[in-house]
C-alpha cells in the first residue's frame, strides 16, 4: 500500500491551503453535501451568468480528501460551462473508479488518481462533484454519497 | 481497580496472543496491531473451533428432534444459555434471551415491554452519551406511543451528571436506560447507584452492558437491573448472537413481540399459547452456532480470569494516555475518572478519516468516524474522532506502534 499515492503533494498542499474557501456575497445557487458516517460536510455557493460558472467558494470540514478535492474542482471548473463542468465529472468519477484510462488529461484533478487505489475514500472525493450537480440543479436536500 | 491490580498474577500475554489466530497476522506489511475491540473483538481458536464442531458433528434443529444431533445440538443451545445465565449471575436460565445483539435486546424491551405500558405524557430517560442502538429505539417507541425521551447531560468529561439524572426522574418517568460503558468516551457508569434511583421510584431499568462484559465482571442481582443486554462479538465471541437478561416477573408479563415456531405451545386457527420463558421470545430457529460460540468465549474469559483481564486493560489506558499525551495537538475526547481501556481523540489540523488510513497503512487497526453515538460528538463539537480500543490481548509494544503511526500521520499531513 503506497500512501504516497493517496496523499500526493498536491493533495496535501490543498488540504493545507483550500482555494476558494469561503463564502459568495450572493450566490445564484447553492448546496450542501454531508458525508455523516466520516463526518465530513461542505456547503457550496456558485455564482452562474448565463451558461457559464463565474465563482464558486466552499466552506465546510472534511477529510483530506474531500477538503483537496473540493478546492481542485473549484479551480477547475471556474469559467467553465455547466455541460463543461458535468463533462469533467464524468471523467473524474471514472478516473475516481479506475475506469478512466488517460488520467493526466484532467490535469490537476490527476492528482486524485490515486484514490481509486483506496475504495472506501471514493466517496469523499466525490463529496464536493455531487454537491456541485445539486447546486446546479437548484437541489435543496442535503447530498450524500455514502 | 487498583485493588484487583494488586490481588492477581498478571495475564501470561503471549499464551493468551497465541490463542487468537487473526493476532498473527501482518497487515500492510506490518505486524497487526487490533486496536479496534469496542467494534468488534477478535476470537480466540477455541470459540472459531466451537462452532466449526458444531456444524461439522452436531448441527441440527434445536428443540423439535427425537434424534441424536438434535439432542446433542438443543444441550450445546441450552448449555450455552446457562454459561450466559453464570457469566451474568442472573438468577435462572428463563431470564436469558438470546437475541442477534445488544440493538435486537434494546428493542425487544422496547416493544414487548415499553409499548404496551406506555402512554401519551410518559417519558423515558436516556442519558447523552449513549450508543445510537440506546436512543432510536426509544424514540420509535415515542412515536407510537406519545412518551417522550428527557435526557441526562454529561460534562466536559464525559460524565453523566447524576444530580440531572435524579432530577429527571419524574412521576411520568417510565424507563431509564442507560450504558454501562460508553463505546465513543470509556466512560464507566456507576449504574448500580442509577439502577438503585430508579428502582425507589419504581421505574424500570434498561442497561446497555455492550462495553462492560468484556472488561468487568457483571453480576445483574448485584446491579438490580431490570434488563442487560450484551453482545458476543464485543467479548471475543462471534456476530449475530447476544444476550438480553431480563427479570422474570417482567418478562412473564411481556407479550411475545416476534410470532413463529419454537415460541409456541399450541397453535390453532382459533388461538394459539406461548411456550415458556425464554422461549416465548426465540421465535423461530435461533443461531445455535453463534450460541455456542458465545459459550466458547465466556469459557475463555473465565479461565483468563476477569480480574486479570481488568488489570492488564487499566495499565493499557494509563500507558496510552500518557503516551498520547505527548503528542502535539492531540487531544482526548472523554477524561471521566472511571474509564474503560479505550481512548477517543482528535488531533489538530487532521481529519479522522486520514488518519486511519495512514494509521491502518502501518497496520494499527482504530475506528474513526462518529462511534454511532452523533449526539456525544455533537456535544464535543467534533465531526469524529479516533478510537483506539484495547482488549485482553493488546501489548504496551502495540501502543508504542500508533504512537509512533500518529507521528507519522502528523509529519505526512499536518
Amino acid at each position: 500500500m503506497d500512501l504516497s499515492e493517496l496523499y500526493r503533494d498536491v493533495i496535501v498542499d490543498h488540504n493545507r491551503s483550500p482555494r476558494n474557501r469561503g463564502r459568495l456575497p450572493a450566490p445564484t445557487h447553492h448546496a450542501e453535501g454531508d458525508n455523516p458516517l466520516c463526518g465530513d460536510r461542505l456547503r457550496l455557493d456558485v455564482d452562474v451568468a448565463g451558461d457559464v460558472i463565474r465563482d464558486l467558494r466552499f466552506e465546510g470540514s472534511g477529510c483530506a480528501i474531500s477538503t483537496a478535492s473540493a478546492s481542485l474542482m473549484s479551480e477547475a471548473v471556474k469559467g467553465k460551462t455547466r455541460a463543461e463542468a458535468a463533462a469533467l465529472f464524468g471523467d473524474v468519477h471514472r478516473m475516481l473508479t479506475g475506469e478512466l484510462a488517460e488520467a493526466a488529461r484532467l490535469g490537476k484533478l490527476a492528482a486524485l488518481a490515486g484514490v481509486r487505489e483506496f475504495p472506501a475514500r471514493v466517496k469523499c472525493a466525490s463529496l464536493a462533484w455531487h454537491t456541485l450537480n445539486a447546486a446546479l440543479a437548484g437541489s435543496r436536500a442535503p447530498v450524500t454519497t455514502e | 481497580m487498583a485493588a484487583v491490580r494488586e490481588a492477581v498474577a498478571p495475564l501470561d500475554l503471549a499464551r493468551i496472543r497465541a490463542d487468537f489466530p487473526a493476532l498473527a497476522r501482518r497487515v500492510n506489511g506490518h505486524p497487526l496491531a487490533y486496536l479496534d475491540n469496542a467494534a468488534s473483538a477478535q476470537q480466540p481458536a477455541v470459540a472459531i473451533d466451537a462452532v466449526a464442531d458444531y456444524e461439522r458433528a452436531h448441527h441440527a434443529n434445536v428443540h423439535r428432534g427425537v434424534h441424536t444431533l438434535s439432542q446433542e445440538a438443543t444441550a450445546l443451545y441450552e448449555g450455552a444459555r446457562e454459561k450466559a445465565r453464570r457469566f451474568v449471575n442472573a438468577a435462572s436460565p428463563a431470564e436469558i434471551v438470546f437475541v442477534r445483539g445488544t440493538t435486537e435486546a434494546i428493542n425487544l424491551v422496547a416493544q414487548s415491554f415499553g409499548r404496551p405500558r406506555l402512554a401519551a405524557g410518559d417519558e423515558i430517560v436516556v442519558t447523552r452519551l449513549e450508543h445510537h442502538s440506546n436512543i432510536v429505539p426509544w424514540q420509535l417507541l415515542c412515536g407510537q406511543t406519545g412518551a417522550r425521551l428527557r435526557v441526562v447531560p454529561i460534562d466536559r468529561r464525559g460524565v453523566v451528571d447524576f444530580d440531572e439524572f435524579l432530577r429527571l426522574l419524574g412521576p411520568r418517568t417510565r424507563i431509564v436506560a442507560l450504558a454501562h460503558v460508553s463505546n465513543a468516551l470509556g466512560t464507566v457508569l456507576p449504574v448500580a447507584e442509577f439502577i438503585a434511583a430508579a428502582r425507589e421510584r419504581g421505574i424500570a431499568t434498561v442497561v446497555d452492558g455492550a462495553q462492560a462484559v468484556p472488561h468487568m465482571p457483571v453480576d445483574v442481582q448485584a446491579l438490580g437491573s431490570d434488563f442487560y443486554a450484551f453482545s458476543a462479538h464485543k467479548m471475543y465471541g462471534p456476530t449475530g448472537i447476544g444476550v438480553l437478561h431480563a427479570r422474570e416477573p417482567l418478562l412473564a408479563a411481556m407479550p411475545p413481540w416476534q410470532g413463529g415456531g419454537d415460541m409456541i405451545l399450541s397453535v390453532s386457527f382459533e388461538g394459539s399459547t406461548w411456550n415458556h420463558l425464554p422461549h416465548r421470545f426465540e421465535a423461530g430457529t435461533p443461531n445455535v452456532a453463534g450460541a455456542v460460540g458465545l459459550g466458547a468465549a465466556i469459557d475463555y474469559l473465565g479461565r483468563a480470569g476477569q480480574a486479570r483481564i481488568a488489570a492488564h486493560e487499566q495499565d493499557l489506558l494509563d500507558y496510552a494516555t500518557s503516551k498520547l499525551a505527548g503528542i502535539d495537538g492531540l487531544a482526548l475526547v472523554g477524561t471521566a475518572p472511571a474509564k474503560s481501556s479505550l481512548v477517543s481523540f482528535t488531533v489538530e489540523g487532521i481529519h479522522p478519516h486520514d488518519l486511519g488510513t495512514v494509521l491502518d497503512s502501518r497496520g494499527v487497526a482504530v475506528r474513526t468516524g462518529h462511534h454511532c453515538a452523533m449526539p456525544v460528538m455533537e456535544f464535543f463539537g467534533v465531526p469524529a474522532t479516533t478510537r483506539a480500543s484495547f482488549g485482553l490481548y493488546n501489548t504496551r509494544e502495540e501502543v508504542d506502534a500508533l504512537h509512533d503511526a500518529l507521528l507519522h500521520a502528523i509529519r505526512m499531513l499536518r
